[in-house]
């Protein structure tokens, strides 16, 4: 119910939406993806993933040898990087929205400095709604609290809806049905 | 009205992009705006947002104190002033502590209001505005034009020559082209900043937070990149529980850009690390600038609940015809029009507030639930007070206030206008009416008025009484609305009085800021209308109504006169406009129309005192289709005709086009008769349509029931 909620929210600001049961599916769906959009070795084509829980039990040495996807998250890597991966805490099912304690910088770094956002989410993490959310996350354990909804937008030329101006031009949502661990 | 104001006026109406853009953006606006709303108790929500703001601004010193303490605990330093001097002295500071040479800045209202850019400019520190219109605008070395969309008035080709030069390079007008060739420009400035400067959407006290929108990304990347964040905060933007961050978030985005939620929303509480590891150094500037002499006034302390969403600019109608520029630098529209007068000064409002017509669109969808119109009266009223009227205003005020002299003045119109009458319409009018027949031709003066003619009627002797205020309108330009009006009462069982002593009601008085004449008017009518018993005081002029019904009371009341307090009380429970009145005696069965009746197709006009202050919309149209009119409804039905009593007579070139796109909503309809309620608008679409030629009978309500009564 709240995943197809949150789905056409999304959907409705331009994100893209999918969903595997599994963080194996999940991460074949993601190579897959990066791959199909021009991964590679260059600067310019590779891809940063900021370090969260997904990562927990995953066979690190086979990712990292992975061409173009890197983990050490500095401005200078991000602000070329074509890909940002990160992961988002929570969804928020009325706006389509996602949320994330953000006060690690490599997290911001990677979701607002890359093209092409991927944006990993535990099913379990959708909420219904932002009051719910800002009962769950106090300031006083989260010093940046960041939602994003949809793609970076502008339109402030002629009023044109055009996508892309700071932030990333694409956000891509994976949702993850059994991410184990707390989540 | 200065002419270098004049001229302002001028240009943008006759800047075609900018009134394009903007009657484009007001269209698709309303219709975004209401589906971003849907399944949302809106009234309910505003009722939320004002009772939080408003309690905020009643404790702004205890809100302050929190969030510093808040704010300090979490590692931020808060720096409080009220001067806007001060302010702009410790960002420079802190700058120059810090070997600062370049700041990046998201969109703030703030910084504009305290002309930080130039000052810091002017010490050397280079400033670069992210927010894409703000840099279009930077680079055009010109004012934001909309609180929001700061560049709305520029076109795509303007925008590509002025990147061009920025790149060196020519650049077509493709508009995702000209965004990313943004995005490269400003990524390096980015990244090179050593400051980074935001404003605050809203300041939570409780947990000493401060909360940035956007749908660009750029607060995020100002937030984020240089080791320096400095966020300056208008006093206003507090609120005290953290919960209700929700709430203001729920309305903001969909009143500003119909959006369920911009983009980006960020939480800061306190300093983040630096990707080099260290903290960043996070300060916060609360700035008062007038905010807490604001909150004491009774009067202004509603304008504290404002969100910033803009929504009243994209209702107005005289916002979308000039837009931004002929209000000033900082804030604009009616919001802007009062903030002006205080964080800037009362006499720099002097022109803009002169703008309103007070047709109340913005207060129908303020979230901060601020009756925008009532503030720009007493900054009228205020300026009244300090500087008098001026002198023509004067002689016509002291004529107005003379009911006899007044009244005798208009009876010699009639003869004096009588060489410039033809058929019905006045081409040209003597004396101070001259610049009233710009685009629009004027009723002739009745040759009997309403209060001769009244004498003539034979009326059955009933129980039930109803004085009759006719207003000067009824009175002397139509008095045959007048005699509708008495046969429908007297058919629905009443028999109506006409008290002779009922004077001016005082609106134009009023809304220009003349409060005493104003409130003489007022006891004049009161002692009129009240001295026989009756059950109802009945008007048929939604102005009059209004004036009787509510803005004695507040006249009164802002004047600080008690004595005739209680009679106005009575006088306005007694007050009704003539729809509902109609409209009740047809639900009791005491008046019947005619069964069966096919008249065609009508289109309703609601005026504005009606439709928002007065409530009444479905009645007449009720009534009208009772009888046997089919009702097709024309776009913007409830849009100001730009009549606004002596506003038409003030501002023709602003009135003019709004009358010429009235006129053009009714043609669309193909309705060949009109209806409204307000011989006011009566007046203004008639004479519109004479000039313009269309064969379209405009007409009051009142008529065209009494034709149809049994
Ligand atoms: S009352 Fe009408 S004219 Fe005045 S500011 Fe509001 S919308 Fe504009
Ligand atoms: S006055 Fe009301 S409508 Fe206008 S910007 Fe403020 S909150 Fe929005």
């Amino acid at each position: 119910m709240l995943y197809e909620q949150f789905k056409v929210r999304a959907e409705g600001v331009s994100a893209e939406v999918y969903r595997y049961a599994t963080k194996i599916e999940a991460l074949d769906y993601l190579i897959r993806f990066l791959r199909k959009e021009g991964l590679a070795e260059t600067p310019e084509a590779s891809a940063l993933w900021a370090e969260g829980s997904f990562l927990d039990g995953m066979e690190r040495n086979q990712l990292a040898a992975i061409a173009g996807l890197k983990f050490d998250v500095t401005r200078e890597s991000a602000a070329t990087a074509r890909f940002g991966i990160s992961q988002m805490e929570w969804a928020l099912a009325d706006t389509g929205s996602l949320a994330q304690n953000s006060t690690a910088i490599a997290q911001r770094l990677v979701s607002s400095l890359s093209t092409i956002h991927i944006a990993l989410v535990p099913t379990s993490g959708i909420l219904p709604d932002m009051p719910t959310l800002l009962a769950k996350v106090h300031p006083r354990d989260c010093a940046y609290l960041a939602m994003i909804t949809g793609p970076s937008r502008t339109a402030d030329i002629e009023r044109v809806l055009t996508i892309g101006v700071h932030g990333p031009e694409r956000l891509i949502i994976i949702f993850v049905d059994e991410w184990g661990g707390n989540n | 009205m200065g002419t270098e104001f004049k001229e302002s006026i001028a240009k943008a109406v006759n800047n075609a992009n900018l009134t394009g853009a903007l009657g484009k953006f007001s269209e698709a606006y309303k219709v975004n705006r209401a589906k971003a709303y849907e399944g949302i108790d809106f009234e309910a929500l505003r009722g939320r947002i004002a009772d939080l703001k408003g309690y905020a601004a009643a404790h702004l010193d205890e809100l302050s104190d929190l969030f510093q303490k808040n704010a300090e605990a979490a590692g931020a330093t808060v720096f409080r002033a009220s001067d806007p001097a001060k302010v702009r002295e410790y960002i420079l500071k802190v700058a120059r502590d810090n070997g600062v040479t370049s700041v990046i800045k998201s969109k703030s209202m703030a910084t504009e209001e305290i002309h930080l850019n130039q000052y810091l400019e002017k010490a050397g520190i280079e400033v670069g505005e992210t927010d894409l219109g703000e840099w279009i605008i930077q680079l055009a070395g010109q004012t934001p034009s909309h609180m929001v969309m700061p560049a709305i008035h520029m076109t795509k080709e303007e925008v590509s020559d002025l990147f061009s030069k920025e790149v060196n390079e020519r650049l077509t007008s493709d508009i995702p082209r000209l965004v990313k060739v943004a995005r490269e420009k400003l990524r390096p400035t980015f990244l090179a900043a050593d400051m980074g400067i935001s404003g605050g959407n809203i300041a939570v006290a409780e947990t000493g937070s401060i909360v940035l929108m956007t749908n660009e990304g750029n607060a995020r990347l100002v937030t984020s990149l240089p080791k320096i964040h400095i966020a300056l905060v208008g006093i206003e933007k507090l609120i005290e529980k953290y919960a209700d961050v929700a709430t203001i978030l729920k309305a903001l985005p969909r009143s500003a850009t119909a959006q369920l939620l911009t983009s980006y929303v960020s939480i800061i509480t306190g300093p983040t690390p630096n990707s080099d590891g260290s903290m960043k150094a996070m300060h916060i500037i609360l700035m008062d600038n007038r905010r807490s002499e604001m909150a004491a006034d009774p009067k202004f302390k509603q304008a504290l609940q404002c969100i910033r969403c803009a929504s009243c600019l994209n209702v107005c109608p005289i916002f979308r015809l000039v837009g931004g520029h002929v209000f000033g630098k900082v804030y604009t529209g009616g919001i802007g029009t009062i903030l002006t007068a205080w964080f800037d000064e009362l006499k720099k409002s002097e022109d803009i507030q002169g703008l309103c017509i007070q047709c109340g669109a913005c207060t129908d969808v303020c979230p901060g639930k601020i009756d925008i119109p009532e503030l720009i009266m007493e900054i009228r009223r205020r300026l009244v007070q300090d500087q008098g009227l001026p002198l023509l205003q004067k002689a016509i005020y002291a004529v107005v206030n003379n009911r006899s002299l007044f009244h005798g003045m208009l009876r010699a119109a009639f003869v004096a206008g009588k060489p410039f009458t033809s058929g019905k319409f006045v081409r040209h009018l003597p004396l101070f009416l001259a610049d009233l027949t710009d685009g629009r031709s004027l009723p002739a003066i009745a040759a009997e008025p309403f209060r001769d003619r009244f004498k003539k009627i034979n009326q059955p002797r009933l129980k039930e009484k109803a004085a009759f205020y006719a207003g000067c309108l009824i009175d002397f330009a139509y008095p045959e609305m007048g005699e509708a009006l008495v046969r429908i009462l007297n058919k629905g069982g009443i028999e109506v009085i006409f008290p002779e002593d009922q004077t001016c009601c005082g609106a134009p008085a009023r809304y220009n800021g003349a409060y005493e004449v104003a409130a003489s008017n007022a006891v004049d009518n009161i002692k009129a209308l009240l001295r026989e018993e009756v059950t109802y005081v009945v008007s048929a002029c939604p102005t009059c109504t209004v004036a009787l019904d509510h803005e004695f009371i507040s006249t009164f009341e802002s004047l600080g006169q008690t004595e005739w307090l209680p009679q106005a009380k009575i006088l306005a429970a007694k007050t009704v406009d003539l729809s509902t009145l109609v409209k009740k005696l047809v639900d009791e069965g005491r008046l019947t129309l005619k069964e069966g009746q096919q008249l065609g197709t009508i289109t309703y006009h609601d005026s504005c005192h009606l439709k928002r202050t007065l409530k009444v919309f479905e009645q007449p149209r009720e009534l009208l289709q009772k009888a046997g009119y089919e009702l097709s409804e024309m776009f913007e039905c409830d849009t100001c005709c730009g009549m606004g009593g002596s506003y038409s007579m003030k501002l023709p070139e602003i009135s003019a086009p709004i009358l010429q796109r009235k006129l053009h909503n009714i043609k669309q309809t193909g309705a060949k008769t009109v209806a409204m309620d307000c011989p006011g608008c009566v007046m203004q679409i008639r004479g519109g349509f004479d000039q313009d030629g269309a064969s379209i009978a405009v007409r009051h309500t009142v008529e065209l029931l009494a034709e149809q009564v049994e």
